[in-house]
């Protein structure tokens, strides 16, 4: 059975990530010839002597003008043993907005630094945040290995400072992988190098295909944010009603004893799941990642919004309550600013009370009470909603931990919302 | 009754996704509709969401963009599909855009880049908030870059540099009067993950996907079949060849490829060692120019 990898890549501009990427799709047998052939084409018109496989993913024309990343770019490949999606985020400091958009859904993530220049502020500053959205799998590619002539010095050197500041974000020592590259050349990027003899280690795709990827744990106490009721209403069907969802946490079983949140009566109403039911048969069970639809042995009032949650271990609900914002809009946040709160599927008006204080991602540190919050700025925050929410601690669950905030004139997505405090390193 | 998994298979995470995008937008949005040209991405749209409101019925209509240039058996396969399901067809004829002036048949006969304006009026017309595509990120560069909720304002145009970050599976389908949001529920699906789909839930396809005796022509690379839109010029040989279909479109423009592939496993053979991509194989309205896509969509198409 070949399963799915969801993974990002972050660094630096010129860092040569589409590099990285186009050559693991080119070696991976992913680009198909005409797609090659556009490449080298282009290539020839700039003046090149070898395909750029970063054409490859630079989608827009102003990326291939500039020669540089602008938006997120999804890529998949497949080998005999995962297929691969892969968000290639920008490198630039005006887009690590893309970069918390491409950590917040991967299980895995690549940074990449350039081995003339070792770990720099943007290096520290992404993985900051990619300990920040919980990725559970890094990995440090020491890229243009060539360029530094291949000297094992120079990597351990990279290798060994990264490791040291990964740990302070929570990735333990010996738990990030450190491979010497050379995207432009190949070198260990999918077949071994023989020009880094030194190195012992899997290459990256050999890491890709076979690391350990935390399923979302089925132990964790269920819950099941309610999308849409299904009420066929037909002949065949008169008195259906079913919660159809995505089961969010952990595991339901059918004769579960679940609540549904947020609700009138204090603590919640409390039931038991009767049938889970799908198109292709019912199941005895259904695990994180599946979509399914509950059927309740109580005919409870449950809405679109509602949370179906475990009956001996239900989140908390509240309406005031500290988290954390990644900010990824040009207009800046103040306190006091009215806005909406989507988490699960619920939306909700919500007040941003306070502004506590501000994340200096590079010394790891809080900064105390700043006046707000300006585009890539993390900052520790209160938030009074209209109605109350069942979260969970971030550090807890990703899913259920996480929500976005939304501007209520226009729509836009202004932060990436994290419920508690999980600023790594302080 | 069958356990859960220890772990979703790459298709079973797949088919999650995208039943979870459906009811997404069943839940937000007040008038959604599945954009449907008969062909296998959007026969797989129609097939999760069947899934996805079963035992309920699909609770969206389905939109066809008619160029007039089709193929009897794509033309058969969307009507049976309507009546299997029980779904509302709305067709937008771009024949009426050109009798009545709004639009005008190009020199070259190809009506495709002719779908976008039927496509915005219909929206409008029908004040349609969410619009379904089959589009897959892996198709073209441009596409790559797209969100799986795309805003689009009043004249259906997508701006790369305004798009929303999309975070989690936290989608936001905000968007203004006049604006709608375009949905890409198989963004991440690759081509051989469609087929891999098709056949382990045994999706009926048009017949034209199959290998099939057809006479057909070359021009610019690709072999044309004969139909409304004309056929072979002066100095154009036509072959009785086996071809078969990798995408439905225009067809003065979709070419069809050689293959004995009859079946949806030979086609997956055949998927597995082509070296070409589906678009660059048989979309002539893909080479106008390096950035065709892009420029494509700035406009409004998908």
């Amino acid at each position: 059975m070949s399963d799915l990898l969801r993974l990002a890549t972050a660094g630096s501009v010129d860092d040569g990530k589409s590099t990285l990427v186009g050559r693991l799709l080119y070696d991976t047998k992913s680009v198909l010839a005409d797609q090659l052939d556009a490449v080298t084409r282009a290539s020839v018109d700039k003046g090149l002597s070898t395909p750029d496989l970063s054409l490859l993913v630079d989608g827009l024309r102003s990326e291939r003008e500039q020669g540089i990343t602008i938006d997120v770019a999804y890529r998949y490949f497949a080998t005999g043993k995962r297929s691969f999606v892969l968000a290639d985020t920008p490198g630039h400091v005006q887009y690590t907005r893309n970069t918390v958009t491409g950590a917040s859904t991967a299980q895995l993530a690549i940074l990449l630094v350039d081995a003339r220049k070792g770990v720099i502020e943007q290096t520290r500053r992404h993985a900051a945040v990619l300990a920040l959205l919980g990725v559970p799998n890094l990995v440090l590619a020491v890229n243009k290995i060539d360029l530094v002539g291949y000297d094992e010095g120079v990597f351990e050197t990279i290798a060994q400072e990264f490791a040291a500041h990964a740990d302070k974000l929570g990735y333990p020592m010996g738990s990030v992988l450190s491979v010497p590259v050379s995207a432009l050349v190949g070198d260990n990027v999918v077949e071994p190098s023989a020009n880094t003899p030194w190195y012992a280690g899997p290459t990256l795709l050999d890491h890709l295909e076979t690391v350990a990827v935390q399923p979302d744990p089925h132990e964790a106490p269920l819950r099941f944010p309610v999308q849409y009721v299904i009420r066929p209403r037909t002949a065949e069907h008169p008195d259906y009603r079913g919660y159809a969802g995505q089961v969010a946490a952990g595991t339901v079983r059918v004769g579960d004893r679940v609540t549904v949140l947020p609700s009138v009566v204090a603590g919640g109403l409390t039931t038991t799941v009767e049938r889970i039911d799908t198109p292709d048969g019912e199941l005895t069970e259904a695990v994180a990642g599946q979509s399914v639809t509950l059927l309740l042995a109580d005919d409870l009032d449950v809405a679109r919004g509602d949370l179906i949650a475990a009956a001996d271990a239900p989140p908390a609900v509240t309406d005031e309550f500290a988290a954390t914002l990644a900010w990824l809009a040009d207009k800046p946040l103040r306190t006091g600013a009215r806005v909406l709160v989507k988490h699960g599927t619920r939306t909700v008006p919500a007040i941003v009370a306070a502004v506590d204080a501000r994340f200096d991602e590079q010394a790891l540190s809080v900064v105390d009470a700043p006046d707000g919050l300006s585009l890539n700025e993390i900052g520790l925050v209160t938030l009074r909603t209209a109605e109350p929410l069942p979260l969970d601690d971030y550090a807890d669950s990703r899913r259920t931990g996480a929500f976005i905030v939304i501007d209520n004139a226009d729509g836009t997505t202004l932060a990436a919302g994290l419920a508690g405090t999980p600023l790594p390193g302080t | 009754m069958a356990e859960a998994p220890d772990k979703l298979d790459n298709l079973d995470a797949l088919e999650s996704e995208g039943i979870h995008i459906m009811r997404e937008v069943a839940g937000e949005f007040d008038r959604p509709v599945i954009l449907f040209s008969g062909g296998k991405d959007s026969t797989l749209l129609l097939h999760l969401a069947v899934k996805a409101f079963w035992p309920a019925p699909v609770p969206f209509p389905l939109l066809h963009v008619d160029t007039g240039h089709n193929f009897d058996e794509v033309i058969d396969f969307r009507d049976r599909m309507v009546e299997r399901y029980g779904v509302r067809l709305v067709v937008a004829h771009v024949q009426e855009w050109i009798d009545d002036g709004r639009l005008e048949e190009r020199p070259d006969g190809t009506r495709n880049p002719l779908q976008t304006v039927p496509l915005l009026d219909t929206i409008t017309a029908n004040k349609f908030d969410a619009v379904f595509g089959g589009g897959r990120r892996d198709e073209e560069r441009a596409r790559a870059k797209e969100r799986i909720f795309s805003l689009r304002n009043a004249f259906g145009q997508w701006d790369p540099r305004r798009q929303r970050p999309e975070l989690w599976n936290l989608y936001n389908g905000r968007h203004r009067a006049g604006e709608h949001v375009r949905v890409f529920p198989l963004s991440n699906w690759t081509e051989l993950d469609v087929w891999r789909y098709i056949e382990r839930e045994k999706i009926e396809l048009p017949s034209i996907y199959y290998a099939h005796k057809r006479e057909v022509y070359q021009r610019d690379g690709m072999w044309l079949t004969s139909g409304p839109w004309g056929g072979p010029r002066d100095g154009e040989a036509v072959f009785p060849k086996m071809v078969r279909y990798r995408t439905v479109g225009d067809g003065s423009c979709t070419g069809a490829v050689e293959s004995e592939a009859l079946t949806v496993s030979d086609v997956i053979a055949e998927v597995q060692a082509s070296r070409l991509t589906e678009r660059g194989a048989t979309r002539a309205d893909d080479r106008l120019s390096e950035a065709a896509m892009e420029d494509r969509k700035r406009e409004g198409y998908f």
